[in-house]
């Protein structure tokens, strides 16, 4: 009897999911953002009835490996979200489903109204390859309070600026006190601050480094000079052990972060303390600058035969309306200007830096080295910064190792072209 | 010496499985360690290069290689004999004749190495924690400032030496159980009639029967420790700066997040031949040892 039951439901559950012509696309998606699909996907799929979204969540520390052992091993989803700098990489192993057809195709997702920056991180010589789902800057974080003390009523707009506040706040007398914040483990403010010049990081199609340009070592001279003048803590993030409680504390008066820390603040800061920070745009050399185009995308796998149904969702978590319901369960900024007109995000003063700095974002160097050549910008700065290396030094350092790293991919273009 | 047909019929199971098993990867291993297979070479083999013995020499070039060494070193030198001695002094604890509800500590003590290793660097990573953590609120009852066990470069180490210590040493003790209960009376009691002490019968007799099995005791320990792997991947993932890497975290790393499994290959070969060396090393020790 108890058989009987069990089989009746296991026949009655595999008729719900398999039946007729379901199609089954699996989802893969990390940490937060594939929590919160419980809350968004049952519209889709009342929407699209024939669509059913198994959802699978990838840690993130996780997520590279899995991905390529899924390549190697066949077993890759129908659609997944991407770090946008990863997505180079998995072009090159022909992983991903072309979207330009599929673009040009429908209205749902217009490019005209993604910020140009970060759109621009999917085309991989010249061929669209994922649709931005949210975004990632970095800019300013400030403590208004301690600014207008030093005697400035608003937050720098260029470096010059920017080295006159450094200087006066950091005038407080306190050894522990430092004007601002550069966690040692992230390349992120560094690479900001070089995207920033006119030379690109590589040159030569991404063959070799350009690391002893003048601008990059006009970036790494002014983040060297942070750490030597004592403005910045020669500081990695694990060693402040609760870095929003030491903002405002006010143990440093700048830091350069992403749009992660609007929701920790908030959270994190007591009442009477909110007032005393905000954020702003990166500053540039002469000038407002740009800063890194972060993020992640939704992109289709190449192997999936379920690609209609996979772009069908993409176009659904395009839509500003869902994608603002997103913003406000992962504080995840959405990357199309029309999410941005309406709802929490317009009246949100904290994210405004953000919607103005997302105009003026750059894409890191589109090769499948890239996560690479990162690690040793972030290395070597690190032993410049501890005064091991002089800039020039460091420059080209930095050029040997980028060079080495790109070895392969210029025997591979220098087959290509014969 | 000639094999009959019918004795190769009975190891032919045996050795295809080892064959399968282990001598076809290690010898695709090998070849890989010749080659730059990386991420291109796996969307298509054609770009595939031989490079000889350049993937070795590249790793020797490495201060990251060199690093890890170090580390695993470190670990290896303070964990291997911190490991034994914790292991014989629980061994020679639970053979002393004074100790009641033997069984129970025998199996307590052994729980360690049964339990799954992530579960427990959970458990550890609380018991590490800088602000929470029991361990620094031992210390700072003995009015020790807290340490960040895990998030700083100089303890990260010992922190992990510590809980491998903790997850392994059941695994020597009942071997070293064993072999103390193997000892038979008779010489101990003869030693008691010549008046022995029992510093004198633990030295003169308890450690010379027990050397050989403190010899393979000492191989397996180091060979599995010079392995180094889950703890840091669990616990710090190599960091803070690098300070946790070991050699297997960096083949870990070369292979699979970066995908360069012909470089990655390379460390481990560079591995094996260590390990090897080191264990006929402490076998000729042990030999000489005996010789003298």
């Amino acid at each position: 009897m108890a058989l009987a039951v069990i089989l009746a439901l296991a026949l009655a559950a595999g008729c719900r999911w398999s039946a007729a012509d379901d199609t089954v696309l699996r989802f893969w998606a990390m940490g937060r953002e594939a929590e919160v699909m419980a809350e968004l996907l049952p519209d889709f799929e009342r929407l699209h009835p024939g669509i059913h979204v198994k959802m699978q969540q990838v840690p993130w520390t996780a997520a590279h490996e899995k991905l390529l052992t899924a390549f190697a091993g066949g077993t890759t989803p129908d659609i997944c979200q991407l770090g946008n700098t990863w997505i180079p990489e998995f072009v090159a192993l022909k992983a991903l489903e072309p979207l330009d057809r599929l673009v040009g195709a429908s209205s749902g997702v217009p490019a005209d109204d993604y910020f140009p920056g970060i759109w621009d991180t999917n085309v991989v010589d010249g061929t669209l390859y994922g649709v931005p789902w949210y975004v990632d800057t970095r800019l300013l974080f400030y403590r208004r309070d301690l600014l207008h003390r030093a005697g400035f009523s608003s937050p720098p707009t260029s470096w010059d600026e920017w080295k006159q506040m450094l200087a006066a706040v950091d005038q407080d007398g306190r050894p522990d006190r430092h004007a601002i914040f550069l966690p040692l483990n992230e390349f992120e403010p560094l690479a900001a601050l070089a995207l920033q010049q006119d030379d690109p990081l590589l040159r030569d199609g991404g063959r070799w480094g350009n690391f002893q340009s003048a601008g990059f070592r006009r970036a790494l001279s002014f983040y060297v000079e942070m750490f030597q003048r004592g403005w910045a803590p020669q500081l990695a993030s694990a060693a402040v052990a609760n870095v929003w409680t030491a903002f405002g504390r006010g143990d440093f008066s700048f830091y350069i972060s992403g749009p992660w820390n609007i929701g920790e603040l908030k959270r994190r800061l007591p009442p009477d303390q909110q007032p005393t920070w905000m954020t702003a745009p990166l500053p540039g050399p002469d000038g407002p600058g740009s800063s890194i185009a972060g993020g992640a995308s939704l992109v289709v796998f190449r192997s999936s035969r379920r690609q209609t149904a996979a772009w069908q969702l993409i176009a659904f978590l395009a839509q500003p309306s869902v994608q603002r319901r997103f913003h406000a369960l992962t504080g995840d900024l959405p990357p199309r200007r029309a999410a941005w007109r309406d709802g929490a995000l317009r009246d949100d003063i904290h994210a405004r830096a953000f919607r103005e700095q997302l105009e003026r974002v750059k894409p890191a160097p589109k090769v499948p080295e890239w996560e690479r050549i990162a690690t040793e910008i972030r290395l070597v700065a690190e032993r410049a910064v501890h005064g091991d290396l002089s800039v020039d030094r460091a420059a080209a350092e930095l050029n040997a190792r980028a060079d080495r790293i790109l070895e392969k991919r210029r025997w591979l273009l220098a087959r290509k072209s014969e | 010496m000639r094999l009959p047909g019918a004795a190769w019929g009975f190891v032919a199971p045996a050795l295809l499985v080892i064959a399968v098993f282990f001598l076809i990867p290690v010898l695709a291993a090998l070849a890989l360690s010749f080659t730059d297979f990386d991420l291109y070479a796996l969307a298509d083999v054609a770009n595939l290069r031989l490079v000889g013995l350049r993937n070795y020499a590249r790793l020797l070039e490495k201060p990251l290689f060199w690093q890890a060494l170090g580390n695993t070193l470190y670990f290896a030198i303070v964990g291997v004999p911190l490991s034994i001695v914790v292991s014989f002094g629980a061994a020679l604890l639970l053979h002393s004749r004074l100790v009641r509800f033997r069984s129970f500590f025998r199996t307590a003590l052994f729980a360690p190495v049964v339990t799954t290793l992530v579960a427990v660097a959970v458990v550890w990573r609380y018991l590490f924690d800088t602000r929470y953590g029991w361990l620094n609120y031992t210390l700072g009852s003995l009015g020790i400032r807290p340490i960040d066990w895990l998030g700083d470069p100089h303890w990260a180490m010992p922190a992990i030496i510590v809980f491998a210590v903790w997850k392994s040493f059941g695994y020597n003790m009942i071997i070293l159980l064993a072999g103390l209960q193997s000892i038979p009376d008779a010489l101990y009691e003869a030693a008691r009639i010549d008046g022995a002490s029992s510093w004198r019968q633990f030295r003169d007799v308890t450690l010379p029967m027990l050397a050989p099995i403190v010899v393979m005791v000492s191989i397996l320990t180091t060979a599995g420790y010079f392995q180094l792997f889950a703890e840091p991947y669990v616990m710090t993932q190599g960091g803070p700066l690098q300070s946790t890497v070991s050699v297997l975290y960096l083949m870990y790393e070369e292979g699979f997040k970066w995908w360069n499994l012909g470089s990655a290959s390379a460390v481990a070969f560079v591995l094996f031949l260590l390990i090897f060396a080191l264990t006929v090393l402490q076998l000729r020790l042990a030999r000489w040892e005996e010789a003298a």
